[in-house]
């Protein structure tokens, strides 16, 4: 009396239509204390990273923007590869990333407008205070990663296509490592964001290397400090682009930029700046200057 | 009610049953004409629980028909489970429920009257389930009853009970038949057959053996089985 | 450890009733209660249709139901990713990162649980009322609200199970809401985020307050269908 057709179309249209139901109950997001606001809401979807997100910029960027335009920014954090396809899928309106090349392939695929510096940080190397691989105080990175891998010292990579793990690898690659032949048990891949790659060398007493930023905001450290910093080649640009419209026909192109302008612009760019834990500065605007 | 003409005589007509590769009812026929209470007996097995399914229509048979006077819109026929069913409610909660299913008119005024019939009213907040085993069938008999039905199937109505209460549902049984209901039911106890039926359906391994007059059938038993049954010889 | 200052950042963030905190758990209920409401509406006549009737097919269906109680919830989350994205079939509902993507995650999760537990209640039922209630007339799904009601304790507990799940899972929700701050963040997609950035007892105070939470929940509906399954006998 009761196909097993009827049963799942019944269970599928029943599901959407208490989700539209749903819908009706919940878009309006409640109105969320930080941010008072009349009328409907105005919002674009960011999708950033996790080192951003974790660092706490956002915190500091996100009600500056939206004073200035009214408009509220919900971030999506994932790794930068991440980050980028949901931009191309169209799940977000800007992309707000730090892996140059990857950026911009994007932009030449025909999924990004345009790609446009906003800001730098760096990158420094993470280890165990004993430093059994004695690189500590060193400026030189590739030196200290060759040797890390000659004495199979522990290494915590992302290994999460994030602009963190595109930067290791790049790093890997300059110091003359092939790290895909070379990996050994010593070479750690979790395939997670930042936090968690912290979290596993303080639990390992592994290397890693992370942005600046989120190791600073970094509450368990542990037994972690900082090894390796200050050689140019640990410094991290972010770019920022909108998602074509070409493309995906609901991206909010005003607005999402609106928001690109905000950031590259003087008042952005300044926010950026005075984001400081500690008193330590962690980004640095740097949209004006040319070829990065 | 849409139409008043009896559903009675019921005309059985070679009522076979089989499952799982046996025959549980083999050649069963009987008329059942209006009024009187009819017992259905014999050994365990015999069949004389599902004769009762069948005409009742819970089950179907494999072969035969049961073919009422009249067919109207609604079942003007009701059945009462060995085991009581007890829904997990109040006992007037049970009565609405059965009478809202049947879609009686004004359900509640009419539960109100069975409570009253079967002598239920001080119950009847109770939740159904915490009544005693003499409360609950008197329930299931109210509640078939509030039907309004003409026949009424009984399955071993006594069969759970203890003496006292065994002797308010005969009472009970004795009652509805007064009043023109017509009963067939099942009973495994002699005695209950002998001292409420008019007529006597002697079922063994699923033939129907005797269908004799009740003193008659106890005084002089034509066949040889049900004199054995009587005697106490085959296994019940 | 930080066992300590776990709790002590649970009680600060209960009792300083922080708005963002309290926020984070509004919207943590809103999302999981609507889901289980949801998951209800739909589940519980389907189990008691499945419990009652007999059709070709539905011994795969009870198999395929009792499997997927056990959908690992990024599964869930990744389905219902793939249908909202904007590149999916669903996508121009705009729905993916909102609370509706987590509650339709949510539903598909709780779904199953509610099913499977509400034809095993069901079918018990069915069993013992079936004589009286095809007697009735009552047969197929016109039995199955008589069953709902009669069988209104125990299905609490199926639906309690499915609270459980889907207040305790991170996976689904993380995927298809974007733990968006002040919009799609939850306790668990806090506890996640707070446990990346290495806050360990913040992390640990909000899984404090989520146990405290769900628990008193169960306490409450347990008290209530206790006392319920009492008066029905």
């Amino acid at each position: 009396m009761l196909g097993k057709r009827t049963f799942l179309t019944a269970s599928l249209g029943l599901v959407l239509g208490g989700a539209a139901l749903a819908q009706a109950t919940l878009t309006a997001p409640p109105p969320a204390p930080a941010q008072q606001q009349t009328g409907t809401t105005r919002f674009i979807t960011v999708s950033s990273t996790t080192s951003t997100t974790d660092s706490g910029l956002f915190n500091h960027l996100l009600p500056a923007f939206q004073r200035a335009s009214g408009i509220e920014v919900r971030i999506v954090s994932q790794g930068t590869g991440q980050a980028l396809d949901t931009g191309r899928r169209g799940d977000a309106d800007v992309v707000f990333v730090h892996a140059r090349a990857q950026e911009e392939r994007f932009v030449t695929e025909g999924f990004g407008v345009e790609r446009k510096p906003v800001m730098y940080n760096d990158f420094v190397l993470i280890g165990p205070r004993s430093d059994p691989a004695g690189v500590k105080g060193s400026t030189n990175i590739t030196a200290a990663l060759q040797l890390i891998r000659e004495r199979q010292v522990p290494f915590v990579s992302r290994g999460d296509r994030s602009g963190t793990h595109a930067a290791e690898l790049n790093l890997w690659q300059a110091a003359g490592i092939d790290i895909a032949a070379a990996k050994g048990p010593w070479y750690r891949e979790i395939g997670q964001g930042m936090g968690a790659a912290l979290n596993t060398s303080g639990a390992m007493g592994a290397y890693v290397l992370a942005d600046r930023a989120t190791w600073l905001n970094f509450r368990n450290r542990g037994d972690l400090e900082i090894v390796v910093e200050g050689d140019r080649r640990l410094f991290n640009q972010y770019g920022v682009i909108l998602v074509n419209p070409a493309r995906h026909p609901h991206v909010k192109q005003a607005d999402g930029q609106r928001f690109i302008d905000w950031l590259v612009g003087p008042e952005g760019q300044r926010v950026i700046a005075d984001y400081k834990i500690n008193g330590e500065q962690l980004f640095f605007p740097n949209a004006t200057q040319p070829g990065v | 009610m849409r139409d008043n003409a009896s559903i009675l005589p019921l005309d059985v007509e070679g009522l076979r049953f089989e499952a799982g590769g046996k025959t549980l009812l083999d050649g069963v026929s009987f008329s059942l004409p209006k009024g009187g209470v009819t017992a259905v007996i014999g050994p365990n097995g015999a069949g004389k629980s599902l004769t009762l399914r069948i005409c009742h229509k819970l089950i179907m048979p494999s072969a035969g028909r049961v073919r009422w006077a009249a067919e109207p819109g609604r079942k003007r026929h009701a059945m009462v489970f060995q085991r009581p069913v007890m829904l997990r409610r109040s006992v007037i909660a049970n009565l609405r429920h059965a009478l809202v299913a049947y879609g009686t008119p004004d359900p509640a005024t009419r539960a109100q009257t069975a409570l009253a019939r079967f002598g239920l009213l001080a119950l009847a907040e109770r939740p159904a389930r915490l009544l005693s085993g003499g409360e609950q069938q008197r329930l299931a008999i109210a509640r078939a009853w509030a039907l309004e039905p003409e026949l009424m199937f009984l399955d071993e109505p006594s069969s759970q009970l203890d003496p006292g209460a065994t002797r308010q549902i005969e009472e009970i049984i004795r009652g509805l038949a007064a009043e023109g209901m017509t009963i067939l039911m099942t009973t495994h106890d002699l005695g209950q057959a002998r001292r409420l039926s008019q007529r006597v359906l002697f079922l063994n391994k699923g033939r129907l053996v005797e269908d004799a007059e009740t003193t008659r059938f106890f005084a002089e038993p034509s066949s040889s089985e049900a004199r054995a049954f009587l005697a106490g010889d085959l296994l019940w | 450890m930080d066992v300590t200052s776990a709790f002590g950042a649970a009680l600060s963030l209960i009792f300083n009733l922080d708005p963002q905190f309290l926020q984070i758990v509004g919207l943590s209920l809103r999302v999981t209660l609507t889901a289980v409401l949801l998951a209800a509406l739909i589940g519980l006549p389907l189990g008691a249709l499945l419990a009652v009737t007999r059709f070709p097919g539905r011994s795969v269906i009870i198999v395929l139901v009792n499997g997927l109680m056990g959908l690992p919830p990024v599964v869930a989350g990744l389905i219902v990713f793939l249908l909202l994205s904007r590149s999916g079939p669903l996508g121009s509902l705009g729905w993916l990162f909102t609370p509706t993507a987590m509650v339709i995650a949510q539903t598909l999760l709780v779904l199953p649980i509610i099913i499977a537990l509400t034809r095993g209640t069901i079918e018990d039922l069915w069993s013992e009322y079936r004589e009286h209630l095809t007697s009735l007339g009552l047969t197929g799904w016109r039995a199955v609200p008589t069953l709902l009601w009669d069988g209104r304790f125990a299905l609490a507990t199926g639906l309690l199970a499915g609270f459980g799940r889907a207040s305790a899972e991170v996976g689904a929700v993380l995927i298809v809401g974007g733990n968006i701050a002040a919009y799609t963040r939850t306790m668990t997609t806090s506890i996640a985020l707070e446990t990346s950035k290495g806050d360990l007892p913040l992390a640990l105070g909000l899984g404090l307050v989520l146990i405290t939470l769900t628990v008193a929940i169960n306490a409450a509906a347990y008290g209530a269908s206790r006392i319920g399954a009492r008066f029905a006998g």
